[in-house]
């Protein structure tokens, strides 16, 4: 048991640590970290900070998948969130005072909390299929943020504003620091309530819940409103990072980013046991990628081929059909002496 | 009778699937213009025989003769192409295509590579005809159609492709009296012109009165052929059920234990008048008293599992009423049920009672957690004393809290699924099957803690497809034909003959 436990993230950790390897070896200064002005800098400090909405976004993600739904509607709340919070920014009296900024972030927060609530009450109330329903506000949600920023890209200049996505907060960027919290405040969240075991027994078998006892409607409301708030704090991180909110494409494909995070990370797309820690070290290996490409020196031209075939290596060293598969190739080497293999 | 050649002959066919025989060396022929039922509980391998034949499963030995001719059928079309035609209990036709698309789908009359719409609208109205279906308009929508207009569009399809063997599976379970011998009245008529008919069903009354000649399965092996006129239904289920208890009956009679105390002052703790759901259940008139063990006979698909359902609320009864302690009560889910202190075993329990991918713990404790909610988190501490103690009482092995529920053995699982019940402390313990497919240690376990708890004070619906297991637990016994509650028994000197007799309606 101990080492199938063992196992569940072992491959995204032994993925991530060949990639930074291989950067170590092309760029000798790359895992090395530097203190500047009270700011502590480097190559993986960039990948985390670079990597921060994708991880949130992750964290929500990885529970949404756990109840067997998927969120597909993350990257319109992002746009949401920054054009609502920009938006109010700009038209505030004072677009520089700390009270502004303060109220900007409560006010994408709640707006993340209401669009988590009607994704919630379309899967669990009236019984919609999860990527159906998402897919509505993935749709009309670029629309929506459209609408608020009234077809512009809206700048603002407020400094503490734009601290959350480029600021400094005991020697680290805050955005690691925020992301860092939410990670802890999932963890607690789940493990210490009974909330992860239900997520996962709802996602394992629904039928056997309900006849237990489970109010699934419940649960599958929180992981949905919990994924819609993370992306809107993603969301916030995103346009305070470039002062600005552009409806159109801030936070673009995250969703996809944020699925495939999940998915290396070693959470089944069919739901039930999913693992925290594995998202984040999955939105690792997905930015760490990223940044190799320009270390390789890999043109432009082929990024993306590269990025699929990482990525469906990781994939494959954990379905048990190809790990079998290497095992019985490993173990026969003389064909016709090989053993049966139990599937 | 001459020597005619059957229209299909099955002969010493074996199917297996991995652990399990499914059909062991099974003989069955079929003979034009003859109605054939085949018997059988769930799970003796009805089913499986007819996947055999029409190609869906590929037989591991035997073989299958068509009219004299040597079949070997590897895929459902195969065996369609041989003029096998199979009309199932959900109808396989598409809902959004028309009556006539559906008909002749496929098989379209063209006219120079196009389809020749008039050719299908004529020949659809004619194969209607035939069924006494005039009033079918050939160009509606499947879906605006009864289920059994639906089934007999059906079998206008089989009829259309001249098919010589007709097999319905289940075809009446969600059919009314009325269409029900309309179906009978198309298939009487089928079986005149030559079609022979091998028909499936739960319902011994119809059986008896549609089949001529039937043949009765039992754990996937033959038990024999019988024309229907000379098979009692007494004996027709004392063959299906087999006399497979007597293992049981070797084990130690459980100890005596002082009978409840029922009958007008003393509430019981639930009561149910009346209670149905529409296509399911009709009639149930049924009390449970405190400390009492009241036993569901019936054959298995009589619809035992379904009045547990409507207990619990897995299902919602449409019909009737339900009294817990005297005041009435809707019981909307089985949340409802469990704040009443009911608790349920389903008799599937992979499907609808492990969490496999968990731990015993989490099972264990998971109806107890759901019952308080996400936020309160029963304490670490608390959870590991009630599963230490009911891996102990109920000596669940491996006696480790940690390991994964679907590693344990059929018998252990239940008593996981059993505790998880008992630990909410229920007032009435719904059990369905809870002895199926599990060794005949923790059969004899499960049955003393059944006693026990009723002496306790447990109210407990006991349903078995073991009469003798019924008979040895419970007080009373309600027996259940046919979607409906038919008779209760008291259970004092009651034999399994007596309890047989009532399932098959007293008619010898």
């Amino acid at each position: 048991m101990k080492s199938l436990m063992k196992n569940r993230l072992a491959w995204p950790v032994i993925a991530l640590a060949a990639l930074l390897l291989l950067n170590q070896i092309f760029r000798p200064d790359f895992l090395s970290l530097r203190m500047q002005d009270g700011h502590l800098y480097g190559s993986i400090i960039d990948i985390m900070r670079n990597g921060a909405p994708t991880i949130l976004i992750a964290l929500g993600m990885t529970l949404v998948i756990a109840t067997r739904g998927i969120d597909l509607s993350v990257g319109a709340v992002v746009a949401i969130a920054g054009a609502a919070s920009c938006a109010y920014i700009a038209a505030s009296p004072e677009p520089a005072s700390p009270v502004t900024a303060a109220m900007a972030v409560l006010i994408a927060v709640l707006a993340g909390l209401l669009l988590g609530v009607w994704n919630g009450f379309l899967v669990s109330t009236v019984g919609v299929q999860p990527i159906i329903a998402t897919l509505v506000l993935m749709t009309a949600g670029r629309g929506i943020a459209q609408l608020i920023t009234g077809g512009q890209i809206v700048s603002v200049s407020n400094d503490h504003y734009k601290s959350i996505g480029a600021g400094y907060l005991f020697t680290l960027p805050v955005s690691i620091l925020i992301t860092a919290a939410v990670f802890v405040l999932a963890a607690v969240l789940t493990r210490r309530t009974a909330l992860g075991i239900l997520i996962e027994a709802v996602g394992i078998n629904p039928v056997a819940s309900r006849l237990a006892g489970l109010r699934s409607r419940n649960i599958i409301w929180i992981v949905y409103v919990f994924s819609a708030v993370c992306a809107a704090i993603a969301g916030l991180m995103i346009s305070s990072n470039v002062t600005a909110a552009d409806a159109n494409n801030a936070g673009l494909y995250i969703e996809m980013d944020a699925i495939l995070a999940v998915v290396i990370g070693g959470t089944s797309l069919a739901g039930g046991r999913y693992t925290l820690a594995g998202t984040v070290i999955g939105a690792f290996i997905i930015q760490t990628l990223t940044t190799t490409v320009y270390t390789l020196g890999i043109p432009p031209e082929v990024t993306l081929v590269f990025k699929a075939l990482v990525v469906i290596t990781v994939c494959l060293l954990q379905a048990p059909k190809a790990r079998n598969l290497l095992r019985s190739l490993k173990a026969a080497p003389k064909p016709g002496t090989k053993e049966k293999v139990a599937i | 009778m001459n020597e005619i050649v059957p229209v299909v002959e099955m002969t010493d066919i074996a199917i297996g699937f991995p652990g399990v025989k499914a059909l062991d060396g099974v003989n069955f022929r079929l003979f034009q213009g003859e109605v054939h039922a085949l018997m059988g509980e769930n799970g003796a391998g009805k089913s499986t025989l007819i996947k055999a034949l029409t190609g869906v499963y590929t037989i591991d030995s035997g073989t299958i003769t068509v009219l004299g001719e040597h079949k070997q059928f590897s895929t459902p079309a195969a065996s369609q192409a041989a003029g096998i035609s199979t009309v199932y209990q959900e109808v396989n036709l598409c809902p959004n295509l028309t009556v006539e698309e559906n008909v002749l789908l496929g098989r379209e009359p063209r006219r120079r590579g196009s389809i020749d719409w008039k050719g299908v609208r004529s020949r659809t109205r004619e194969v209607l005809a035939e069924l006494h279906l005039n009033h079918v308009d050939p160009g509606s929508l499947l879906s605006s159609h009864s289920i059994a207009v639906q089934q007999l569009i059906a079998i206008a399809r089989s009829v259309e492709i001249n098919a010589k063997v007709l097999i319905l599976d289940e075809p009446t379970s969600s059919l009314d009296a009325d269409e029900v011998n309309q179906l009978f009245r198309v298939i009487r008529d089928l079986r005149d012109r030559g079609v022979a008919i091998l028909f499936v069903s739960h319902f011994l009354e119809q059986v008896y009165e549609i089949s001529d000649r039937m043949t009765v399965l039992r754990n996937g092996k033959l038990v024999g052929e019988y024309l229907t006129r000379d098979l009692s239904r007494m004996g027709l289920i004392s063959k299906m059920i087999g006399k497979e208890m007597e293992a049981l009956a070797e084990l130690d009679q459980a100890p005596a234990r002082t009978r409840a105390r029922t009958g007008s002052e003393v509430t019981p703790f639930v009561e149910a008048r009346g209670l149905g759901r529409k296509g399911s259940v009709s009639n149930v008139d049924l009390s449970i008293y405190p400390g009492e063990v009241v036993g569901l006979a019936g054959l298995l698909g009589a619809g035992r599992t379904e009045i547990a359902r409507l207990f619990f609320g897995a299902d919602k009864a449409d019909e009737g009423s339900i009294r817990v302690k005297g005041v009435s009560q809707r019981i909307r889910s089985p949340r409802t049920a469990i704040d009443k202190r009911i608790g349920f075993c389903s008799e599937d329990r992979k499907e609808e009672g492990l969490i496999g991918d968990l731990s015993v713990r989490d099972n264990l404790m998971l109806a107890m957690q759901a019952s308080k909610g996400w936020a309160r988190r029963i304490p670490r501490r608390v959870q590991d004393e009630l599963v230490a103690e009911y891996i102990a009482t109920l000596d669940i092995r491996p006696a480790n809290p940690d390991a994964l529920i679907r590693n344990l053995s059929g018998g252990n699982q239940q008593k996981v699924l059993l505790a998880r019940w008992l630990i909410t402390s229920p007032e009435l313990l719904i059990l369905d099957e809870p002895t199926r497919g599990i060794d005949i240690g923790a059969k004899t376990q499960i049955q003393k803690l059944v006693n026990k708890l009723a002496t306790e004070g447990m109210s407990i619906l006991f349903i078995s497809s073991e009469l003798e297991e019924v008979l040895r637990l419970s007080d009373r016994v309600a027996v259940i034909k046919d979607r409906e509650m038919v008779a209760e028994i008291k259970n004092d000197d009651v034999s399994v003959e007596d309890v047989m007799t009532v399932i098959a309606g007293g008619t010898q």
